[in-house]
């Protein structure tokens, strides 16, 4: 097993899987808190119309991508803060509209596009030195606003009109927020693709849930969790030929389950031996 | 007795629709004001503009000298729990970040912050659930955890609204005679729905219905509700002295 590692590219993946298990671990339980899984969705498909046209233009897809899921995070803020229209409405536009661009700028795009297939599925074996950076300058921005803000987020995301009365910055932290949590969902797309980046944001935090009710300890959790079915995933699929997001996703959906069996084993056994309280 | 906070001429408006008419409103200190009115008669708009939650269209609210945090020196409890209940938080952190203000929200864990936290905790006689997450508490719970935030920043004015909605007899007995006891310290504006029942622990009614009324006394009568405009029914819970109310040839 160890002598994969002389290979650049398995630890080029190693570091990917440890730098994105930090930053989904992060925003993901954010995410979850303010159950704003549904707008991370319509992040992670808007992208995809940046995608299409960095294929387009010839540029590097990642940061077409970066450009529109910003974009997209803000425009969902902005409209269902100002305009009249709901919230969910608003998602499901950028959401379709996103897909839609990116579909009609790769068919006008001459040739064919090889990689396309690892934006829509993820490959973490084939993560580059600049998306390492990338992940790396996010997970370090992460780390430092949770270390310094972690309470005043959690405060702000729990009940946000008691922070705003209390004159704190919440709409800095929001939007700050909302675009750190689509700069997290273009790196990961690398990981899992763009349709499979959701789980990365939400299992590992739903395992975790399982265990804890307390933020900070959900958060840490999904770190270590996220981690171990990255690491898995990646050896099983170096040895087996599976498809990496894909595996990293079953796995993940595994430790859920297994999770949730040790509780209601637990819960079964606690019964049997006639303790109620 | 001073001044802490003065409402002049406030007017607000959600778009077109005029909520709050021209209202006026001082508060002093350890002023025990009852707020009452009918549903959607402009009682949560006027908690929210004190509280800078929503924009007056004209007018203006002054801060006196003793409000030093200005804002910050007001403690809220919201209407009804409209908050996530699977939200992962504990009582204690909830309460903790009651003490969350402008210019102090940059906040580690400090010992002293703790201990206050305790304390309230000690007050509120809520010892006993404040490490439980949040999603695991009966409503009157729910309720002494928010008056936990409101009182742990020690306010000037403490601001309730409707803090008897889903709660039993029992608590909300308790609810208000700890309120009398906090009115030694703080100016309180409480809205109930309840007039008897806030008729017993209140000093003096405001009135809204798109205009604010003042009534310096807590006796209130339907007539002179009639007078302010304030269609509401009086209704009574419980053991209220019947004297609080003077119902005219209230007979049913
Ligand atoms: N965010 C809002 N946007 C538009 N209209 C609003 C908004 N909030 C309140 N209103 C309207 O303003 C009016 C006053 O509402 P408010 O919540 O202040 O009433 P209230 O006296 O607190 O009523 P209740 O007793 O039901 O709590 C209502 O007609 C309501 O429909
Ligand atoms: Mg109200």
């Amino acid at each position: 097993m160890l002598e994969l590692l002389q290979y650049d590219f398995f630890t080029n993946a190693l570091l990917a899987a440890l730098l994105s298990s930090v930053s989904c671990g992060i925003i993901g339980t954010y995410i979850v808190s303010r159950r704003m899984v549904f707008i991370g969705g319509g992040i992670t498909h808007a992208s995809f119309g940046g995608i299409g046209i960095a294929y387009y233009l010839g540029m590097n897809p990642i940061v077409g991508a970066a450009v529109f899921a910003v974009l997209s995070a803000l425009g969902i803020n902005y409209f269902s803060q100002n305009g009249n229209i709901r919230q969910d409405s608003s998602i499901a536009i950028w959401w379709s509209l996103g897909m839609a661009i990116g579909i009609v700028f790769i068919a006008i795009t001459p040739g064919y596009s090889p990689n396309l297939m690892s934006f829509l599925f993820g490959s973490i074996l084939t993560v580059t030195f600049a998306d390492l950076a990338y992940m790396a300058v996010l997970s370090a921005i992460l780390v430092i606003l949770f270390s310094f803000f972690f309470r005043v987020i959690v405060m702000i995301a729990f009940d946000e009109e008691f922070a705003r009365a209390r004159n704190l910055p919440v709409s800095f932290f929001n939007y700050t927020l909302m675009a750190l949590m689509a700069l997290v969902i273009v790196a990961s797309i690398r990981i899992s693709g763009v349709i499979l980046v959701l789980s990365l944001l939400t299992l590992p935090q739903a395992t975790a849930n399982l265990f804890t009710k307390d933020f900070r300890s959900i958060m840490i959790a999904s770190v270590f969790i996220g981690l171990i079915g990255m690491l898995a995933g990646l050896y099983i699929s170096y040895y087996t030929d599976l498809p990496s997001g894909a595996t990293i996703i079953l796995l993940l959906t595994a430790l859920f389950l297994v999770g949730k069996l040790f509780l209601t084993a637990k819960g079964f056994l606690y019964r049997r031996s006639g303790n109620s309280f | 007795m001073s001044n802490l906070l003065t409402i002049r001429d406030l007017t607000v408006s959600y778009d077109t629709k005029v909520v709050l008419e021209r209202a006026n409103l001082v508060v002093e200190e350890n002023d025990f004001i009852g707020i009452i009115g009918p549903n959607g008669g402009g009682k949560t708009t006027l908690l929210k503009a004190i509280l800078g939650l929503v924009q007056p269209q004209s007018g203006e609210i002054l801060f006196s000298e003793s409000m030093k945090n200005k804002r910050g020196d007001i403690g809220y409890l919201p209407q009804v729990n409209k908050f996530d209940s699977k939200f992962p938080i504990t009582v204690f952190d909830v309460i903790h970040s009651g003490l969350a203000m402008q210019g102090k929200w940059k906040m580690g864990f400090f010992k002293k912050d703790k201990q206050r936290v305790e304390a309230i905790i000690d007050e509120l006689g809520i010892g006993r659930f404040a490490h439980r997450p949040i999603g695991e508490l009966s409503g009157g719970q729910m309720q002494r955890t928010f008056l936990g935030r409101a009182l742990i920043s020690d306010p000037r004015i403490l601001i309730l609204d409707e803090p008897d909605t889903y709660v039993d007899n029992q608590f909300e007995g308790e609810l208000y005679r700890k309120l009398r006891e906090l009115n030694q310290r703080m100016a309180i504006l409480l809205v109930s729905h309840d007039v008897g029942t806030i008729s017993t622990y209140v000093k003096c009614i405001a009135c809204v219905n798109r205009e604010l009324h003042y009534h310096r006394s807590n006796i209130i009568s339907p007539e002179q509700l009639a007078s302010y405009n304030c269609p509401i029914q009086i209704i009574t819970h419980g053991s209220v002295p019947h004297t609080v109310l003077a119902t005219h040839n209230h007979s049913h």
